[in-house]
């Protein structure tokens, strides 16, 4: 086949093999799943003192990473494209992450010279 | 043969051109682009978000402002509201990719159950936060509105911690990303009916191929993704 004859038709059937549909509720299990946890966490975990609002937060923000993995590998598909792609879309956070890392230190700073007033 | 010249040859390697170095459609990439330009948009307003609540002393507890499922209680059930929203945009998540996966199949019947079932979800999480915003509003919150400083007590964790700067930026910040987040949940409606009309007229039959569902199943998954995030940090943290 000529490299010329790929059409949108194909590209539609072979890049779609992984995802089936037992493979899908098992995703929304999952996602309920953790969902249920956090909720657990603030609505049990937390009032109890058995776990700080500190360390929830750090909990709370793993859990949230890893619901939105799960949104864009299986429901997005993203875990069965090429390489090229799955970079493209996710090495540019590098900047948001550094976004955060500055506007927390400035937040940070402002409520630590605020306290004196 | 070997009378063409090296010019004229065609190449064949993924990145010469002549076919997507990507095995991805033209229209997916464009959307992909699109979405990570969305992102930046919400991950630039979270961020405010965060820098303004670590800015601040205190803030609101999302246990006392949201403690209300409308219409049942008015009071102590923090968070059951917005578990509601949280499990019915998960939900409509699933029918849009099962509409994608029926798509794969050519399964038109398929593909038209589970656009509505996709559609309905979607208006009932527009419901709710049409609700969810009405009460906030009730109360006291809006645009540049916070109730007094002696209502304010009921909402921070301790009567001492009342902020009015504080209740004024996570009222701002509240309407400001759920809406421009519902907004996008309206958009995803609107056209997830276009495209359930198209395949009802059997346009993507003809066309031999559900690409289309795909495309408006990302935008979808990313407003499920963006709701993950708006939740934790408005509610949970």
């Amino acid at each position: 086949m000529s490299e010329h004859s790929h059409t949108t038709e194909e590209h539609g059937h072979d890049d779609h093999a992984g995802l089936s549909k037992g493979k899908i509720w098992k995703v929304f299990g999952i996602l309920l799943l953790i969902t249920v946890i956090e909720f657990i966490i603030a609505l049990v975990l937390i009032p109890k003192g058995i776990m700080t609002q500190h360390f929830g937060n750090y909990v709370y923000i793993v859990l949230t990473l890893l619901k939105a993995f799960y949104i864009v590998a299986y429901f997005m598909h993203l875990k069965y494209e090429k390489l090229g792609l799955q970079l493209a879309l996710t090495v540019s956070f590098i900047f948001i992450i550094y976004f955060i890392v500055l506007m927390l230190t400035e937040g940070g700073f402002l409520n630590l010279h605020m306290m004196h007033h | 043969m070997n009378a063409v010249s090296q010019l004229d040859q065609v190449k064949t390697g993924p990145w010469n051109g002549g076919r997507s170095p990507w095995s991805v459609e033209y229209g997916k990439i464009m959307m992909w682009f699109f979405l990570l330009s969305d992102a930046f948009t919400f991950s630039s307003l979270l961020i405010y978000y965060g820098a303004q609540r670590f800015s601040k002393l205190t803030w609101p507890a999302p246990d006392k402002v949201f403690q209300s499922i409308p219409g049942v209680m008015e009071h102590g059930a923090p968070l059951v509201f917005v578990g509601i929203m949280t499990f019915i945009l998960i939900m409509s998540s699933v029918t849009m990719v099962l509409a994608v996966e029926a798509g794969h199949r050519r399964s038109k019947k398929e593909v038209i159950g589970w656009m509505i079932a996709t559609i309905i979800g979607g208006f009932m999480f527009l419901g709710c936060q049409a609700i969810e915003w009405t009460h906030l509003h009730h109360d006291g919150f809006w645009w540049g509105h916070i109730p007094s400083a002696e209502e304010l007590k009921h909402f921070f964790n301790k009567p001492e911690d009342v902020s009015l700067i504080a209740s004024q930026q996570f009222a701002n910040l509240f309407f400001t990303i759920t809406g421009f987040h519902g907004f996008h949940v309206f958009s995803g409606v609107i056209i997830n009916i276009i495209i359930l009309i198209m395949t009802i007229n059997g346009t993507f039959e003809k066309r031999g191929h559900y690409l289309m569902v795909e495309k408006v199943g990302l935008y979808w998954h990313f407003v499920d993704l963006v709701w993950v995030f708006v939740f934790t940090f408005f509610y949970l943290v």
